[in-house]
């Protein structure tokens, strides 16, 4: 097997070099191989120098990074000293490149069709007309709409989706016997991603092709990987064939990262027994109606979300889920006050909120705090700590000197930070940790409730599952509800206790957590749980299996004033009725509040059952 | 696309109505009307009062105005304070006088500076690049006059080359007789701008070329030349066109400074002269000239960029 | 599932677990390093400090006052260097070096007296346009893009034509035409900064304008704004310039830097020494280049290209 091997890692070194002249270790010293016909993983989270080594198998650092010991050997040549020139025949032909953004590496000024094509004709291995050939069969290969023409487009006249698998084209295109693929799904709603995912799989196979992908993404590495390289701040922790790594991983590092992975969906007791009918819910919408652009006929020129109702009790939490353009940050803005809706109201607890920011009083604004997605952005980078935290508690509470101190310290323990971080500017801090600082200014002002706007989305698996913790035990804690926005189902799962699946601006189904995951009724909903991977070899296989809709992608969404938006995607349409009638809303099952958005009833969904493993998340 | 450019005309048409309405009142603040200065300060209230109702000074600003600018849309700018001669009479000649050197110095100024701002780009950190960029750093902050003026100790004083004024008639030169005479205001004008336009156009391509599809072309092994000729000259345009038309706009400036220096008789020197003699609807009159100009110059450049950006060209 | 048929022939290897305990959360890139002048940039500084010294102390250290000449009983026009006027004499005998000295602290003094009004008015409009909301920022910055499309040099015309020059008068026009051109640059950073979440928190939270203005975006402004500084200067010396070179700038006897080129300029054709036309030309010259010098360094501070990767 030895003359098998592709490439090869040898105590491969990378350092970074910083501006005084001294030296990073980023990498250090590496070792790993790549058969033909393999598809090895490099997973780890940011910082891991996981792209930086991927892209070690193509010769390249990025500016400000350099080789500093070792092999990185494509077919038996030593990349790292070799000379631009001489790795310029390589680069495209023996090794081919996949980024996570299709649409940053694209060149919007030329057509698709150059671009995937240009590797091979520069390089003298296929003619124009063979490499337009070759071009065209990948396309169909990938099951790209319009394979035809597609070429001949510019790369924004395209959907995203389509975007990434014309860059798979792009890379396959000079048959070269190594892919480099960098998070190549990472940037997709997740619904597209199994499209894209399997038809690159698919691709691999077929071609025979060794790769390298790179990713964050246990589950998704468990679909298509052989093997996995688990690395941590440069260097490999553990390595082996992908089932031993899954099931029987023995790195602590490893164990941590399936852990934070493998989040236990919320089908707990807690939102049933609890009385929930006697207090009031410490937040309802009622009915919002709410867009952007001049109100004509109380509809907002440009409407995005509809009638959507929503509420949430005192100690409990509402996950909101949706992919992106569903109107889910939109509903955020909306009960923030920062958003006045054209129609519909906000209640928290027992007043109605008036609907605008500068209407409402001080108090209201206090028992609603928002938490950004964000907290690079949404901490002030010029304030310590001590004032970004000090700014709400003297502005809600009228507290200073030394009781402001001390309430500053009590909110940095609250949120696990050590209170010397309070004279620390944001910069200072690593990105756990800021969103940490992020919480506690929200937990500053005592809100009753929290809107949580994709708070884990930015953080690695680990630090996330940290903050789900930490939000939990706050919740238990303080008694506070809070309103959960995520695209990321696993994660509203494992905190939410009630779910409201939006898309395209309507609620289409809602309910307990646990009701919705085990007997997901609308057609989306399903879909939607259908498509998060699951931490299992073959999983990729099945869910591809059951899917009903077969290139449905969420690039045609669209949103509209009455009829299903998910109608174009659906596969049980009822013609004349679906595009013209907004769908009646239903009850799964008597008694419950668990209630979806369809024209089918409950009976007529149950003929059309996804498969029962798709079931859990 | 279409509907872009016509909001863009629009807003240029807008943009020269406001100036001209600037540049109007501008000369109305001013104590003293057009009557009074010519007549001077002894004249009799009945002279002063004849003599508006003559111009129209007696009625409302708005009709002024209005009067003003059709008679200048038609080409009749009134006549000058002192001397009480046709100022479009007064121009025209100067007009070509000072459209041949900026027209010469784009010529010649624009491609090869261009070119140097590319070459720079396409071998960054290069001794090259390092001198061009020192250079063009060095003449950006300096002034015409200093620039005119070293070009003067060294081709007149030293190598007894030209002249250090420049006058006379240009009728019947060739496109070579007229930039040996123009010779030194051409290259000073063309340092000027070439500073500018070697920095700007350098940093238009170097900041396409930090952008991740070139590193994608790198990736795919593509020579360097085609990286820069064919992926990010073709997204490098719309930006250097901007940065060209700025520059242009620019040269106006350039053109005053530089005419006076070479005692140049251009709109330049007559504009000067107006303000010395406070013959106001002189400066009027050629100062919606210049910003005439120069409007449509940024209108140009603003949708030739419309024009380079593909996403503008063929829509979704 | 045929693709997992095959099992990886390759070994499973482990770490050993020496750092069991601590997976901490891998920091973030540290931040930059400090920023330290170039040798170009060190020579631009001790330009614009000797410059800076001459202005302030020019006219206390000066050989001869403004108008004094050297050798009041010859007939001196354009004199070489000499002990007694040691940069030559000028178009009216009088010394070159002293003059030079004066209009030094004119020249230096009327642009940044410009420069910090054209900050004051244009920061204040420029976030002020931002915070007040859309329909006053598309008011306010139609009217700014007016005055920003007539040529500088053409609005300072204008104004001198009008109203006549005086020391005043070229102060309050330069900062007037550069007030447009700060607020523009005001505006476009203060737009960056409102975005962000950091200052839609405070809306949120109820924080009243004052304090989202003073807290949260001045503070983030401030060094953007501040690095601009030294361009503007040089832009508006170079104005200063250029207007007292066309001779409606600072108006004879008083001296600056470009109106003495402009009286001068006959040293060309018929003086002893070209020094009357060269010196003051160099001084404007040295002086914003230095200043641009120091301002490169800084601007390119951030960022690394793609160089030599290709």
């Amino acid at each position: 097997m030895m003359d098998d091997i592709v490439f090869q890692a040898k105590n491969l070194q990378i350092h970074a070099m910083r501006d005084d002249g001294s030296e990073l270790p980023i990498v250090k010293g590496v070792d790993f191989k790549v058969h033909r016909g393999e598809v090895v993983a490099l997973i780890g989270e940011s910082g891991s120098g996981k792209t930086t080594i991927s892209l070690s198998a193509l010769g390249y650092c990025k500016p400000g990074l350099k080789f500093a010991g070792g092999q990185a050997e494509l077919l038996g040549q030593d990349l790292t000293n070799m000379t631009t020139d001489a790795l310029r025949p390589l680069r495209g032909q023996r090794v081919a490149y996949l980024a996570q953004s299709a649409a940053a590496t694209f060149n919007p000024a030329l057509k698709i069709n150059e671009q995937v094509t240009e590797a091979p004709v520069i390089h003298g291995t296929k003619t124009q007309n063979d490499a337009n050939l070759r071009a065209l069969e990948l396309y169909r290969a990938l099951e790209l709409p319009n394979a035809d023409t597609i070429g001949d487009r510019y790369p924004h006249q395209v959907s995203g989706g389509q975007l990434q698998r014309l860059m798979a084209a792009m890379a396959l295109c000079g048959d070269p016997d190594l892919l480099v693929l960098d998070e190549p799904t990472t940037a997709l709603d997740v619904t597209t991603q199994i499209e894209v995912l399997k038809a690159f799989k698919k691709v691999i196979r077929d071609e025979g092709a060794a790769a390298i992908y790179v990713t964050h993404d246990l589950a998704l590495v468990a679909q298509i990987a052989d093997y996995i390289v688990v690395l941590y701040n440069g260097e490999i922790k553990e390595k082996g064939p992908t089932d031993v790594i899954i099931n029987n991983p023995q790195h602590p590092y490893t164990k941590r990262l399936i852990a934070a992975s493998r989040l236990e969906p919320q089908t707990q007791h807690s939102a049933q027994e609890q009385p929930a009918e006697i207090e009031p819910p410490a937040l309802t919408t009622t009915q919002i109606d709410a867009g952007y652009g001049p109100t004509k006929d109380g509809r907002p020129l440009v409407q995005i979300l509809h009638d959507v109702d929503l509420s949430v009790q005192r100690g409990q939490t509402v996950g909101v889920i949706g992919e992106s353009g569903s109107g889910k940050s939109t509903l955020a803005r909306v009960v923030a006050g920062l958003l006045p809706p054209a129609s519909g109201s906000v209640v928290l607890a027992d007043e109605t909120l008036p609907p605008a920011l500068a209407q409402r009083n001080r108090d209201q604004l206090r028992r609603i705090q928002f938490v950004y997605q964000m907290a690079d952005t949404a901490l002030n980078p010029r304030q310590r700590i001590r004032d970004i935290l000090g700014r709400p508690l003297e502005f809600y509470t009228g507290v200073s000197g030394r009781e402001k101190k001390d309430k500053i310290d009590e909110l940095l323990e609250m949120v696990d930070l050590p209170k010397s971080f309070a004279g620390r500017y944001p910069h200072e801090l690593s990105g756990g940790q800021k969103q940490r600082v992020n919480l506690a200014r929200a937990l500053a002002a005592s809100p009753d409730v929290i809107l949580c706007d994709e708070v884990t989305s930015a953080l690695d698996s680990i630090v996330g599952a940290n903050v789900i913790a930490l939000l939990k035990d706050l919740r238990e804690r303080t008694g506070i509800a809070s309103v959960f926005i995520s695209h990321d189902l696993s994660t509203v799962a494992s905190y939410a206790e009630h779910l409201v699946v939006l898309y395209a601006g309507r609620v289409v189904e809602s309910g307990l957590t646990h009701q919705v995951l085990s007997n997901p009724q609308h057609p989306y909903t399903r879909l939607l749980i259908a498509s998060v991977p699951e931490m299992r070899i073959g999983w990729l296989e099945d869910a591809a299996k059951a899917r009903i809709t077969p290139t449905g992608t969420s690039d045609n969404k669209f949103s509209t004033a009455s009829g299903c938006p998910f109608m174009p995607r659906c596969p049980m349409v009822i013609d004349n009725v679906c595009s013209r009638v907004t769908p009646p809303r239903r009850q799964a099952n008597p008694g419950s509040n668990h209630g979806f958005a369809c024209h089918h009833d409950v009976n007529a969904l149950a003929v059309e059952t996804v498969s029962p493993e798709s079931h859990q998340i | 696309m279409l509907s872009l450019i016509a909001k863009r005309l629009g807003i240029g048409l807008i943009t020269v109505l406001a100036v001209s309405i600037i540049i109007f009142l501008g000369t109305k603040i001013l104590p003293g009307d057009a009557a009074e200065l010519r007549l001077g300060q002894s004249a009799s209230a009945e002279n002063l009062a004849v003599l508006r109702e003559r111009l129209g000074l007696d009625k409302p600003y708005w009709q002024q105005y209005l009067s003003w600018l059709v008679n200048f849309v038609q080409g009749d700018m009134g006549n000058s304070l002192s001397g009480d001669t046709p100022i479009s009479g007064l121009i025209a000649d100067r007009y070509q006088n000072t459209l041949i050197v900026s027209g010469l110095t784009a010529l010649i100024g624009v491609p090869i500076s261009v070119a140097l701002g590319v070459m720079a780009a396409m071998f960054p950190g290069s001794t090259y690049d390092r001198v061009l960029t020192f250079t063009s750093v060095t003449l950006v902050a300096a002034p015409e006059f200093f620039t005119a003026t070293l070009l003067v100790l060294f081709f007149v004083l030293f190598l007894g080359m030209g002249s250090t004024i420049v006058s006379g008639s240009t009728d019947g030169m060739g496109l070579f007789e007229l930039i040996q005479h123009f010779a030194l205001p051409i290259t000073t004008l063309c340092f000027v701008i070439a500073s500018q336009l070697i920095r700007m156009s350098r940093a238009a391509v170097l900041n396409v070329m930090a952008s991740p599809y070139i590193e994608m072309a790198i990736l795919k092994g593509i020579p360097r030349r085609r990286i820069i000729l064919r992926h990010a000259l073709l997204n490098a345009i719309g930006p250097i066109v901007n940065v060209i038309a700025l520059n242009l706009a620019y040269l106006i400036t350039g053109v005053i400074v530089v005419e006076i220096y070479f005692s140049y008789q251009g709109l330049a020197t007559l504009i000067v002269q107006g303000v010395q003699t406070r013959d106001f609807v002189l400066v009027q009159s050629l100062g919606m000239i210049f910003c005439a100009t120069y409007v449509v110059i940024m209108l140009i450049a603003d949708i030739a960029a419309i024009l380079a950006n593909p996403r503008q060209r063929h829509p979704k | 599932m045929t693709h997992h048929s095959r099992p990886s022939t390759q070994e499973h290897y482990v770490a050993p677990f020496d750092d069991v305990t601590s997976f901490e959360e891998l920091k973030d890139a540290p931040p930059p390093a400090k920023f330290k002048l170039t040798f170009m940039g060190k020579i631009g500084a001790v330009v614009v400090t000797f410059w800076v010294l001459i202005a302030l102390l020019g006219p206390f250290i000066a050989p001869l006052g403004e108008n004094e000449l050297p050798f009041p009983d010859a007939y001196s026009e354009f004199q070489a260097p000499q002990p007694g006027a040691w940069l030559g004499t000028d178009v009216d005998d009088r010394d070159v070096l002293s003059r030079l000295m004066f209009g030094a602290s004119r020249t230096l003094g009327i642009a940044f007296a410009a420069t910090i009004i054209a900050y004051f008015f244009g920061v204040i409009l420029g976030i002020g346009a931002i915070v007040a909301g859309p329909k006053v920022d598309l008011v306010v910055s139609r009217i700014n893009d007016a005055f920003m499309s007539l040529p500088t040099i053409m609005l300072g015309l204008v104004v001198v034509a009008a109203v006549g020059s005086s020391i005043p008068i070229l102060i309050l026009t330069a900062g007037f035409i550069y007030t447009t051109v700060v607020f523009r640059l005001a505006r476009g950073i203060g737009m960056d900064i409102i975005v962000m979440d950091y200052v839609e928190a405070a809306k949120v939270r109820g924080d009243g304008i004052w304090w989202i203005v003073t807290r949260e975006i001045w503070p983030n402004a401030a060094m953007p704004l501040i690095s601009d500084f030294g361009l503007r200067l040089i832009i508006v010396i170079l104005f200063i310039s250029s207007l007292g070179f066309l001779g409606l700038g600072v108006q004879p006897p008083q001296a600056d830097w470009g109106s003495m080129v402009r009286e001068n300029l006959g040293a060309l054709q018929y003086g002893e020494s070209y020094l009357p036309v060269i010196a003051p030309a160099v001084a404007i010259a040295t002086l914003t280049v230095g200043i641009n010098l120091v301002v490169d360094d800084i601007s390119s501070h951030a960022g690394r290209k793609l160089s030599g990767r290709m």
